[in-house]
This record gives structure tokens, C-alpha cells and sequence, in this order.
């Protein structure tokens, strides 16, 4: 995923001399142990790496469907080609049992393994590299005692010269730069505690910032908005699209969450990341809120004044009339005139999302909505497809997914009405192709529960199940 | 009026465009397969076929569906010709009150159709919309998996027809 | 009297059929109902009030002639009544196996009446695992009597002796190859007798249908669309009804404006009564239309009259209004070490997937109510009351519903449909309950607490046992019309039935609370608690979900502490031989050996009951795996061992046992109400999420240990405490860590391992 247009590195090998490079590139072996016992580390010290790894949303990519956690083996498609996450459970044999803590923290920090080859970007080493050699010690003793499982990743399948890791060194001579976070004296330590986190282990740019033509992030525009699994990742700078501005106070409560009611609830991979962070302390998800709100920067006074319009908008039907009813009774909208998307919202969106009945198990009012307001409607056209499936044994918000009845055109309709409706953006093009190839399925597109946690294990097809 | 092809026989309905099609089943057309759960598309107890699609009938306005081929549990068979589905619930005497059953074969069917040979954890995945409150979850299972086997075969006598081809 | 669903029988039919025979329509309290049951006590239909015949057994004690169960037409057509409802347990296919087998008759040949306030013996409620025990029993023994009675009348018709002749196939034969077909002999009052107190039961041995598994009569029509439950009704001139419930308990309606909802398609009545209001249309989705409209013409008066949530097991504790002592053989014993442990379980729904419905109409005067209750009698009794009319002036009548496992909104929507009913101007009226309605405001299983003391000896034994429980009655059935949810809310409201503690036999909270096992000393409490926070009533298992549950994870934990092995400890105190042969069965079956170990983050667990400490055995043996860094549990396998006594249908027992086993999994791992001072907030699967696919066990066994010749114990409900304990204690055998809250949430289990 974060591998996208790697190919580019071909030309890096041609711009460097083979023989120096092979040089340059190599890295010693780091010798092997024996795995050391369980109860060898300080029980403390596990503590504060699985909450480090929960932050890191390590579980996500190192997981795969009907896998263990950390077993990895999780298929990350490219355009060239497909990567297999890695065990990193301490199996002595096919996970990490064998690596020391130092060869940890330098993979960590500079995206080497024991044995000494480079590993492909799509570990985000090019975040991980700030993380500090204390907290990159807790990882490894929360790690290491793990239930070791035997699972030997696939092999990535990647066309030559892309499977020779050698040419790896190339790409982080133009794009890697090594070493801990710097502490910036200009802001407060939970300011610091924030960027530290977001910076580093947190990888949110991995995401939420645009990449360049050889897969690297864009350097001058972090958090400008990415990609991931077939979802877009907003900006989280001063162009984020949401109709109410975020706040730290909001973000707070979305991250540790899952949802806000201003904003909606998490879904796709970052169902993932909001179900790790509501296991970590609050004053992590605080200074990650802090951090975040500075980057987005203080709402200019129109987007203030536009979102608190919106907030006092009533809903579909007068101020103080929801239903005062039990639960889920709802009333929903008639449809205006006969535009077919019109009617298709009444139909079949207006009884959740216009029923007054709040987030998270209500649908959120599309004006509020993101993903309505957003630049690309990858989004709500994965939403809209496959729902929102319910987690397993947990409360959560649970949407069905319609793509057995909508058909292509009916999506563009409905996409095309509640874009006119519901944002003062200029409208979406090619809705009935961006459609059409998104259900092809050729591309990744991972469908979670809000709980993040529930697509995995017994359920590899989840994302062909519409809700 | 809306006109709706079910069970491959035309139809037309006086009913409200916004009405859910599990409402024009009922109460429009007396079938009493697609059943009334929670209309929230949370449980599945209303699963149609909409060209081969597993479908919450109780969510779907009926304006979606003019030109498309729906199917119903009337639609797999009949008590004296039983189609795959049917006879394998039945040898597996898969159902204890039977309110979700109907519900519960249209998604098999749905998968089936497509891939006869889905893998245990394939069938899993795909019922997990689907909500069954006496446990009989162990023998919908062996349902599915001898409907798969019924229909690899070709045996079942009965009418099951093929849906998700147009006019058909 | 008016068309009934299914089966297509009327009275009139009935009667028509059976010349001369039913001269003498023999049914006692068919419509003035003399047995009234009393309110909420579950378990007065196994004690009736009015023993007919007490000696006799099954329900012939209250309902003695046999023809009221068995009538013969002049064509030979078999008509068997049951006063016991199908609730999906398969009750219909087991009652007609055990008439065949007695009759000698097809089983193909067999009509049964289901429960009718009009035409079949009153069987009180369909609950507790009594319907083999109950109606089983006396079916079987009027079929061998009638049968009896037929090759007597044979005799005399063809003068030989009766021993010579013998029944088979609907007919008597004698040995010179004559046949007389049973629709020959039957004439005048001839089964208008009083059943014996002994039978000529058939010998195990030469069962045919008994004890051999047969499909079950209803599912070939549930699985090809047939019209099979009350929700497939569809009467002439049907409207569809719909309530508009309150936002929570107690609230009073103060504002009302139904000018919108009267102005909608469809509408043809806007029903109010104090604070129940309703709607009629011509059809279902305009009246769930008009029903929405209405609840925004509606304001209502609130109060936070709901406990706080996170301190639930403080507040039922607090609440005790007196104890009742449920066991008391406390011996001056003394242990070398003692071990204390308390409990606590949320409420629970019963969450039908089909919520909750009836049909009503009045004709004639008579207002009849087609509903899956499990009482139709009791319903009568409380709608006539409701509706301040003469019983007789009401007939219930059974037809199949969503499954129900207890007292759900099955009685509250008969009501309703009978108040909405009173209006339709001889039309019928069909009330469906939406999904919230069903999740908010059927009757709660309760919240309980339970605490145990234990006192070991040197060599790990239990000497004493010392158990408390606090809970509510666990039933709070009509009864009364204040039992039914619309009465309460009516201009002139019903008050709730009065609530009262008994300690029976068959138990109630405190079902279940007194351990099979064998302890030297014992003493069991219940701290009965009369307020209802929330309304609460019967779900499968009473309190002995919750106090099995406690006693089987409590006697694991005192197996660890005696370094025992959990199954041999639980043999060590069991004297029971069929116990004992259950507990040996599932542990073998399972592949338990005496302290293994499971795999990392795997765990085994093992638990026993008797239900009701009278019913049938059940042991469950299971292997989980726990996910320890989400905390999440996944059911691996399971094996059970079931002893019902005499089985009817095998099949039937291994359905409702392994249903039994996957519910109360559900149950342990996941499910809790929740609300805040005012109202529910679980009001639907997104809010109350049950088990789905995907937490499955790969593989569950239910074996059986049949034993022809005893009694029928019932089957239903035995497998929920073993069922729920069993995952429980193979999670405690995972994580190395107990839990003492229910469910076992992932968060619970994330914080007991530490990860």
C-alpha cells in the first residue's frame, strides 16, 4: 500500500554505481539469540509497550484474517506487486524470537533486520526512526512475550529488480532521513509528547500525507491528505474538509472513541487506529489531539462561523420534535420532487440519518458528514457499498451496506443528491466509473467494524459481505 | 404502481415508491418468506436475492428495483419439490423456531450461487449479517455445506432456478 | 367460531368428525376457567390449583377425561390435543411420536390441536422444560388407555378374547387376520371416561417411533415459505396496528396530537387511552409510517426512576426486602482453609429475532386473540379482565411465533392487538412490535448477585457451603391484566400483579441454587428482592443460569485450590449415578484427561447441572482460545452429555441442547442491558449485540444417554447453565485469571490478564 509506484526505484539503480552502492548499502548481521524467557523482562516495562504498540497500531498490518495477532502474513497490494506483513511474534524460527533488542531498535531506526537486509518502506521506518531507544525497549519486551506462532509470512511477490532489498538502500539515501525526535523548545511538553507520538510511532503521515512518484512521502506537505486501503485519508492541515472544524477537545474524543458528533464515527483502517487508541492513556490521546489541532491550526472565522451554522441547523424536522420515543423510531424525510436520487435517500438513508437518534448508533446528519465534504468520494462509496459491519460481541454502530441492490447509476444519483445537498462543494465527476471500479474489487479496499478489531481473525472475505 | 419481477413472475404493485420491499412481499403479494426483524438491516431475518445478491428487503425501497430479478424462499422450491437449499435445511432439520431460516438460506443461496465451493470460513464470513437466537448456528452450517454438496451434484428435485440472469 | 391458522382444524370440524363420540364435550375450564394460575409464579402449572385427579399422571391429574386429549372420528381419524405450545422446541413432532407409539397409529395420520382456550385441555404455561413431562405424560397415557379401550370394544365386536387381539396401524387385529379400523369402534360416550391412574404403556423395546429421530412436522413449510407463524397471518379485512410505545417506564403521556397521523394513506383509526396509543391502517408499512407521525404528535412526562448501572450489584443488594431460606442444613463442620467468591450478572432480553405479535378481531362479541404466548388460559383470563369483560367473552388461541425462550412481548402484543381490536369494527387487527419496542420493553430477565462461602478439608473437600442469592422473582406472567405491558398504561391503569417470595421445589431466582453435589453441610438464601427497578420476567432458566454458573465456576476454583482435577473433583462430590454417567460421558466424549494442559491461550473447562435439581442432566465440556491482546473468545469445541429419560425424538433433544449450549455462550460472553436513569439504550443488535457466525465453535457434540422406561425430565432448558459455565471456567483455564462479572466482556478479560 504505502509501496505505491516503487517502480521508480529502477531509476535509482541507474543513477548510482553498482559496485559503491553495494558498499553503501551494506549492513553486518547481527547475531542471533536464544529467546529470551517471558518472565526475563520486567513487567512494567511490558505494560508500557503494549500500550507503545497500541499506539503504533502494530496489530493492523501484522495481523492478517484468520491469523494470530502479530503472526503477520497480512497481504499488502501494490501496483507491482504484492508484500507480506511479517511475523514479528517470538517464534525462534519464522517470527522475531531470535532477535536481540539491538537488533530491534535498529530496525526500528533505520529499516535493517538481524540478518541485515533492508526492509521495504511499507514498514514505516521512515516514522519509526524517532522513536526513542527507551520506548523502542518496551516494544521489544511487550513483543517478546507474546504467544510465539509458527507462521511463515508468503513471499512478497515482487518482479526483479524490486525483490532485491539492496536497491531499498537507494531509496532511503534520496527519502530516509534516521534518527530520534528533536524536542522543540518552542512548545510544551504535551505539545512535544504530541508530535513525538505523531510523528514517530503513530505513522500518521503514512496515511495522511500524500506520497511522490517513488512512494515517499512529500516533504512540505505532511498531512495534506493520502490514501490507505482504498480509503482517502483526510488532510489533517489547515485544508481538512470537515464542514465543523475539529478542535483538540474533539479530536480527543474521536481518537480514543471512535466517533464524534460532529464528525461521525471512525471506519475503515482508522477504525483500526481509534480502537488501539481507546486502550492507552488519556494524556497520550490528549497530546496526539494537541499536536494534531496545532497542525490543523485555528479555524479561520468563516469556517467557525460556517460550522456553527451547521450545528444549529435543526434536522429534517422542527427543533425539540424528535421523536421522543424509545430508541430507534424514526420519521423519515419525503422525498422532494422526483429526482431519483432524492428519492433513493428517503428511501433508504433518511429512517437512519435523519432520525434524531444520536452518534454513535444513529447515522450522523450528511451535512455534518466528511466523507460528504471531502474531496474524493472513495469514501462514501465504500460506506454506501458495504456498510458498516457490526463488531463481534460488542456494542457498535452497525450500517448495511447496499451494493447487492444499488446498482452503478443509482449510486451516482444518490452520490450526485446528497453532494448537492448536504455540501456547498463542487460536484463529484465520473461517480458511475469511480462506482463501477470500486466494486470491481482490484483495488484493496478493507471494510472494518467500528471496533476496528473485529475484521480479522475467521473472516477473510469480510470485505466481500455487504452489511 | 411499481413493477417487480419475483420468483421470475411480473407484478405490479400499488404501493408507495419509498415502501421497503419486505412490506410489498407481505402484505402486497401474501408471501411469507422475507420476514420482519428489525428493519434496521441488523439481522438479516428479511434476506432476499436481488440478481444473485443477498439484499435486506427491509431497508430496499421498491423504486430500486424495477427491471430487477428478485428472489425469495418461494423461489428455491416448494414443500413437495424442495429445491438444494430447501432439502439440505430439511435433512439437516436446521431450524428450532425457523424465523430467521428463510433469511438464512437466501444468504446462502446468494453465496453458493457464486460459489459452490466456498470453504467453511468463506460461509462463515458470509452469513455474519445473519442473526439466529436458538443456536441452531452448527446445523445452518451443515445445511449450507450439503446444499453446496446437493448443488455440486445436481441433485435436490426441485425448482430452484438460477437468479442474477436478467429475464430469465 | 372463526377460521383459525394452523393446523385447519375448528371445533366445529372437530366435532363434526366424531359422531357420536363427543356427545359430551368432556374439557374442564375450556372457557370458564376455574384453575386461574396464579400470578407470577412460574411454577403453578406444574402444581395446578385444581387437581382433578390427582393420582393420575402428566396433566390428566387436572384434565382427566380422555377425550379430551384423544378423540377418534368414524373414519378412523386420529385428533391428539396438547394444552403445550410449539415454541421452535419441536414440542408438535415429539407429542405426535409419543401418540403414535401408544395409538398405534401412522404418525403421518395424526392431527394435533396446539392450544386453544377453545378446544384443548388447559396445560398452563409452555415453560420450564415441562411439556414431555406434562403433556407428554398424559398423552402417552391416554393413547395407551384409549388404545386399550378400543381392542376391549374389539373383543366384545368379534368375540375373542382381548388378550388375543392387538393394535396396529389405526386398527385391532385378531389373530385369524381380521381388522377392525379404530373409526369402527368408537360410538357413544365410549372415551368420555375418566383416564385409570395406571396405563398398559408399551415396552421400550418394541418402540417404533419413540427414541428414533424424525424430522420435524413444521420445518418443510418454514423453509419454503409457508404460512408458519402468527406474523403470517392474514385474515379478511385484516388491518395492521401499530403502538407507540413511551420513552421509558412509567412515563405519562401530556401531550397528544394526532391531526398529522389521521391525515395520512392508510390510516383508519387513531386509537389513545391515558397513555397507550395506537394506530390502525389498511396496510403494514402505513401504519409503521403513521406510527412514526404519531410519536411526534406525542410528549410525555419522564422520570429517572432507573438504578444506576455501574453500581447494579450494590443497589439489588440494597434492595432486599426479605430472605427465604431455600435450604437449610448448615451442621457445625470446620474446614482447614475457606474460599468466598460473589457474582454478578446484568439483565438480559430474550431478543426474539421475530418481534413479538398477535392478531385479534371481535365477532359476535367475543374477542379472539391469536397469539404465541406460552399460556393461552392465563392470557384469556387477564384480557377479559383488561378489557372488563366475562372470560368466556375471549379466546386465545396458540399459533407459532419467533422463538421466544420465555416470557417475552408475546402476551404485552396480545393485548395490545385486543385493545386495538375493540375498534375495528368487527375487523381484524394484526400488531407488530418494532424492534426497539421488543428490545425496551419486554420483560427483562433480571439482574442478580450470588456469593459463596466454602470451607475445605485437608484433603480438599468441600465440608460446607454456604450460598446467597439476591435476586427479583424471575416471572412475572399473567396473572393478572397488570401483567400485561398496554393495561398499565391505560386511562384506568392495572396495577402490576403484587410480587411474593415461595420457595418450591422447582425454584424460581433461587432455581437451581441448591448444588446437586453432596456437601455435609449446606445452607442456600435467597435475599428476595420485591421492587423492579425494571420490569423483569422469565427467560429460559430462570435464576439457574445465573446460580449454576456460580456453583460450576465456583467448584472449579475450588478444584485449583485442592490441586484436583476439575472433573474428578466434581465426581468426588456427585453420588447421583446418572449424574455421575453424564459428567463421565461428556469428559470422555470431550478427550478430558486429568489435569492437561491446553494450548497457550487455549483453555478447558467443564461444567454440570441438573436442572431444577429434578429435570435432565446436562455436562458440557469446552475448549476455548482467548485473543489475549483483545481480550476476545472464541468457542473451539464442545462435547455434552444429556440424560432426558425417555426420549421421544433424539434429534429433537440434540437441536435443543446444542441450541441451548451456543444461546448461553452468548449469554456469558456478551450480553447485558444498558441504560441510563430514564430509559433503556439497548434497543437493538447494534446496542445489544448477541453471538454471530463468526464466534462459532468449530465442532459441538451433543451425545445422549437415552433411558427407556423413566419418566420424560424435558429437555429444553438444561443445557443454558452448564452451557454458560462451561465457557466460563475453559476462559478462567486460558487466561490463569477468574472473573467474577458477567458477561465476560473483552474488556474484562483484557483487564484480568493484564495485557
Amino acid at each position: 500500500m504505502k509501496l505505491a509506484r516503487v517502480v521508480a526505484i529502477v531509476v535509482v539503480i541507474v543513477l548510482i554505481g553498482l559496485g559503491g552502492f553495494v558498499a553503501f548499502a551494506w549492513r553486518s548481521e547481527i547475531a542471533a539469540i536464544d529467546p529470551p524467557q517471558p518472565q526475563s523482562f520486567d513487567a512494567a516495562l511490558v505494560q508500557k509497550g503494549a500500550t507503545l504498540a497500541a499506539l503504533g497500531n502494530c496489530n493492523s498490518c501484522h495481523s492478517a484474517p484468520a491469523g494470530k495477532s502479530f503472526a503477520g502474513g497480512l497481504a499488502l497490494p501494490t501496483p507491482f506487486g504484492t508484500i507480506y506483513s511479517t511475523n514479528i511474534t517470538p517464534d525462534p524460527d519464522t517470527g522475531i524470537g531470535r532477535w536481540s533488542e539491538a537488533a530491534f531498535i535498529r530496525a526500528m531506526r533505520e529499516g535493517v533486520d538481524r540478518e541485515g537486509n533492508h526492509l521495504y518502506p511499507a514498514f514505516p521506518y521512515d516514522h519509526f526512526t524517532k522513536v526513542t531507544d527507551d520506548d523502542d525497549k518496551a516494544l521489544y519486551a511487550y513483543l517478546m512475550t507474546r504467544t510465539p506462532v509458527r507462521a511463515e509470512a508468503p513471499a512478497n511477490d515482487l518482479p526483479f529488480p524490486l525483490n532485491v532489498r539492496l536497491v531499498l538502500a537507494g531509496w532511503k539515501a534520496l527519502f530516509f532521513e534516521s534518527g530520534p525526535y528533536v524536542i522543540d523548545r518552542a512548545h510544551d511538553p504535551q505539545w512535544n509528547r504530541g508530535a513525538y507520538l505523531v510523528q514517530g510511532l503513530g505513522h500518521c503521515g503514512s496515511c495522511h500525507t500524500p506520497r511522490n512518484a517513488l512512494g515517499a512521502e512529500e516533504r512540505g506537505q505532511e498531512f495534506a491528505g493520502g490514501e490507505a486501503e482504498g480509503w482517502t485519508a483526510y488532510a489533517l492541515d489547515a485544508s481538512s474538509p470537515a464542514p465543523v472544524p475539529w478542535d483538540a477537545d474533539a479530536l480527543k474524543a474521536y481518537l480514543a472513541s471512535g466517533w464524534h458528533a460532529h464528525h461521525g464515527v471512525a471506519r475503515g483502517p482508522m477504525a483500526e487506529v481509534t480502537a488501539n487508541l481507546g486502550t492507552v492513556p488519556d494524556e497520550d490521546v490528549q497530546a496526539i489531539a494537541t499536536y494534531v489541532a496545532s497542525v490543523m491550526g485555528p479555524p479561520s472565522d468563516a469556517a467557525k462561523a460556517r460550522g456553527d451554522k451547521l450545528l444549529q441547523q435543526p434536522g429534517v424536522h422542527q427543533p425539540g420534535t424528535d421523536a421522543q420515543t424509545a430508541g430507534t423510531q424514526t420519521i423519515p424525510v419525503k422525498a422532494d420532487g422526483q429526482d431519483q436520487g432524492a428519492l433513493i435517500y428517503a428511501g433508504a438513508c433518511s429512517s437512519c440519518h435523519d432520525a434524531g437518534r444520536p452518534l454513535p448508533y444513529g447515522g450522523i446528519k450528511l451535512n455534518l458528514s466528511t466523507a460528504v465534504n471531502g474531496p474524493d468520494p472513495s469514501n462514501p462509496i465504500n460506506v454506501i457499498l458495504y456498510g458498516l459491519p457490526a463488531a463481534e460481541g460488542q456494542k457498535s454502530p452497525v450500517m448495511p451496506g447496499f451494493q447487492g441492490v444499488l446498482n452503478d447509476g443509482q449510486m451516482a444519483a444518490l452520490l450526485t443528491y446528497m453532494r448537492m445537498t448536504f455540501s456547498d462543494k463542487p460536484a463529484w465527476n465520473d461517480l458511475e466509473d469511480k462506482v463501477a471500479d470500486i466494486r470491481k474489487g482490484d483495488r484493496e479496499m478493507t471494510v472494518h467494524a467500528a471496533d476496528g478489531t473485529s475484521s480479522a481473525p475467521a473472516n477473510p472475505t469480510r470485505q466481500n459481505t455487504s452489511w | 404502481m411499481v413493477a417487480l419481477t419475483i420468483n421470475g413472475e411480473a407484478h405490479q404493485v400499488g404501493a408507495e415508491p419509498d415502501t421497503p420491499l419486505l412490506y410489498v412481499l407481505r402484505d402486497d403479494l401474501k408471501m411469507n418468506g422475507a420476514k420482519y426483524g428489525c428493519g434496521l438491516g441488523q439481522c438479516g431475518a428479511c434476506t432476499v436475492m436481488v440478481d444473485g445478491e443477498a439484499v435486506f428487503s427491509c431497508v430496499t425501497p421498491v423504486l430500486l428495483l424495477e427491471g430487477r430479478e428478485i428472489t425469495t424462499v418461494e423461489g428455491l422450491g416448494t414443500v413437495e419439490k424442495p429445491g438444494p437449499m430447501q432439502q439440505a435445511f430439511i435433512e439437516e432439520q436446521a431450524a428450532q423456531c425457523g424465523y430467521c431460516i428463510a433469511g438464512m438460506m437466501m444468504r446462502a443461496q446468494s453465496l453458493l450461487q457464486k460459489n459452490p465451493n466456498a470453504s467453511d470460513a468463506e460461509i462463515r464470513a458470509h452469513m455474519e449479517p445473519n442473526l439466529c437466537r436458538c443456536g441452531t448456528h452448527m446445523r445452518i452450517m451443515r445445511a449450507i455445506h450439503r446444499a453446496a454438496e446437493l448443488m455440486r451434484s445436481g441433485a435436490g428435485t426441485g425448482a430452484a432456478r438460477v437468479t442474477g440472469e436478467r429475464g430469465s | 367460531m372463526n377460521a383459525i391458522l394452523n393446523p385447519g382444524v375448528t371445533r366445529r370440524s372437530v366435532l363434526a368428525g366424531t359422531g357420536a363420540l363427543v356427545l359430551s364435550f368432556s374439557m374442564r375450564g375450556a372457557l370458564a376457567q376455574e384453575a386461574q394460575v396464579k400470578p407470577g409464579d412460574e411454577s403453578s402449572n406444574f402444581q395446578p390449583q385444581v387437581e382433578a385427579a390427582p393420582e393420575l399422571p402428566g396433566s390428566l391429574a387436572k384434565t382427566p377425561k380422555l377425550d379430551a386429549w384423544i378423540r377418534v372420528a368414524a373414519d378412523g381419524k386420529v385428533t391428539v390435543f396438547t394444552g403445550k405450545a410449539e415454541l421452535g422446541q419441536g414440542i408438535k413432532t415429539a407429542l405426535m411420536q409419543v401418540a403414535a407409539e401408544e395409538l398405534e397409529v401412522p404418525f403421518e395420520t395424526l392431527t394435533l390441536v396446539t392450544p386453544d382456550t377453545g378446544l384443548t385441555p388447559n396445560e398452563g404455561y409452555t415453560a420450564g422444560s415441562h411439556s414431555m413431562q406434562d403433556s407428554g405424560t398424559a398423552i402417552r397415557n391416554a393413547a395407551a388407555q384409549v388404545r386399550e379401550i378400543l381392542i376391549g370394544q374389539a373383543a366384545l365386536r368379534l368375540g375373542v378374547p382381548a388378550e388375543q387381539l392387538h393394535a396396529e396401524k389405526g386398527a385391532v387385529a385378531g389373530p385369524d387376520g381380521k381388522r377392525i379400523g379404530y373409526g369402527a369402534l368408537v360410538a357413544d360416550d365410549l372415551l368420555n371416561v375418566d383416564a385409570q391412574p395406571t396405563s398398559k404403556l408399551k415396552s421400550p423395546d418394541s418402540f417404533t417411533e419413540m427414541g428414533t429421530p424424525r424430522q420435524r412436522v413444521d420445518i418443510p413449510g418454514k423453509v419454503t415459505g409457508g404460512q408458519a407463524y402468527v406474523q403470517d397471518m392474514r385474515l379478511d379485512g385484516m388491518l395492521h396496528g401499530r403502538v407507540v410505545r413511551p420513552p421509558s417506564p412509567g412515563a405519562k403521556l401530556v401531550k397528544f396530537d394526532d391531526a398529522a397521523a389521521k391525515a395520512m394513506p392508510g390510516v383508519v383509526q387513531v386509537v389513545r387511552n391515558g397513555s397507550f396509543i395506537g394506530v390502525l391502517a389498511e396496510k403494514e408499512w402505513q401504519a409503521i409510517k403513521a406510527m412514526r407521525v404519531l410519536s411526534l404528535g406525542a410528549g410525555w412526562e419522564e422520570h429517572a426512576s432507573l438504578p444506576d448501572i455501574a453500581k447494579l450489584p450494590e443497589v439489588l443488594k440494597g434492595m432486599t426486602t426479605k430472605d427465604g431460606i431455600v435450604k437449610d442444613a448448615q451442621k457445625p463442620v470446620q474446614g482447614v482453609r475457606s474460599v468466598e467468591a460473589s457474582y454478578t450478572r446484568p439483565y438480559q432480553v430474550h431478543g426474539s429475532i421475530g418481534p413479538s405479535c398477535a392478531v385479534a378481531q371481535v365477532k359476535d362479541g367475543v374477542t379472539t386473540v391469536w397469539t404465541h404466548t406460552q399460556g393461552v388460559f392465563p392470557d384469556q383470563g387477564a384480557i377479559a379482565e383488561m378489557l372488563g369483560q366475562p372470560v368466556e367473552k375471549v379466546r386465545c388461541i396458540h399459533v407459532e411465533g419467533s422463538g421466544c425462550y420465555g416470557h417475552n412481548g408475546a402476551d404485552d402484543s396480545a393485548a395490545d392487538a385486543a385493545l386495538l381490536a375493540q375498534v375495528a369494527a368487527g375487523r381484524p387487527v394484526r400488531v407488530q412490535w418494532m424492534r426497539e419496542q421488543e428490545h425496551a420493553w419486554e420483560p427483562f430477565s433480571p439482574g442478580m448477585v450470588t456469593k459463596v462461602h466454602a470451607q475445605l478439608d485437608a484433603s480438599g473437600n468441600i465440608v460446607d457451603w454456604n450460598y446467597e442469592l439476591w435476586s427479583n422473582n424471575h416471572s412475572t406472567r399473567p396473572g393478572s391484566a397488570g401483567a400485561l405491558l398496554p393495561a398499565q398504561y391505560l386511562e384506568k391503569p392495572f396495577q402490576p400483579d403484587e410480587q411474593e417470595l415461595k420457595i418450591s421445589p422447582e425454584g424460581n431466582g433461587d432455581r437451581n441454587s441448591v448444588p446437586l453435589y453432596a456437601f455435609p453441610s449446606q445452607h442456600v438464601v435467597w435475599h428476595w428482592i420485591k421492587d423492579m427497578p425494571l420490569r423483569a420476567s422469565a427467560l429460559r432458566g430462570l435464576g439457574a443460569y445465573m446460580n449454576v454458573f456460580t456453583i460450576e465456576t465456583f467448584m472449579d476454583q475450588l478444584a485449583l485450590e485442592a490441586g484436583a482435577d476439575p472433573v474428578e473433583y466434581r465426581l468426588r462430590h456427585l453420588q447421583d449415578e446418572r449424574a455421575r454417567a453424564v459428567v463421565s460421558l461428556a469428559a470422555e466424549k470431550f478427550g478430558w484427561q486429568a489435569n492437561q494442559k491446553a494450548p497457550r491461550d487455549h483453555g478447558y473447562g467443564f461444567a454440570f447441572a441438573r436442572y431444577k435439581n429434578l429435570a435432565a442432566y446436562c455436562a458440557v465440556a469446552m475448549e476455548v482460545e482467548v485473543e489475549r491482546d483483545t481480550g476476545r473468545v472464541r468457542l473451539i469445541r464442545g462435547a455434552a452429555a444429556v440424560d432426558t429419560g425417555e426420549i421421544a425424538n433424539p434429534d429433537g433433544v440434540r437441536n435443543q441442547v446444542e441450541g441451548g449450549i451456543i444461546q448461553a455462550a452468548s449469554w456469558a460472553l456478551y450480553e447485558g442491558v444498558t441504560f441510563n436513569d430514564t430509559r433503556v439504550t439497548s434497543v437493538d443488535w447494534s446496542t445489544y449485540p448477541i453471538l454471530r457466525f463468526d464466534a462459532l465453535p468449530g465442532q459441538l457434540d451433543v451425545h445422549l444417554i437415552p433411558r427407556p422406561g423413566t419418566k420424560f425430565l424435558g429437555a429444553g432448558e438444561c443445557g443454558q447453565g452448564p452451557g454458560g459455565a462451561a465457557v466460563g471456567n475453559a476462559v478462567f483455564n486460558a487466561i490463569g485469571a477468574r472473573l467474577y462479572d458477567l458477561p465476560l466482556s473483552r474488556e474484562r478479560i483484557k483487564a484480568a490478564i493484564g495485557a
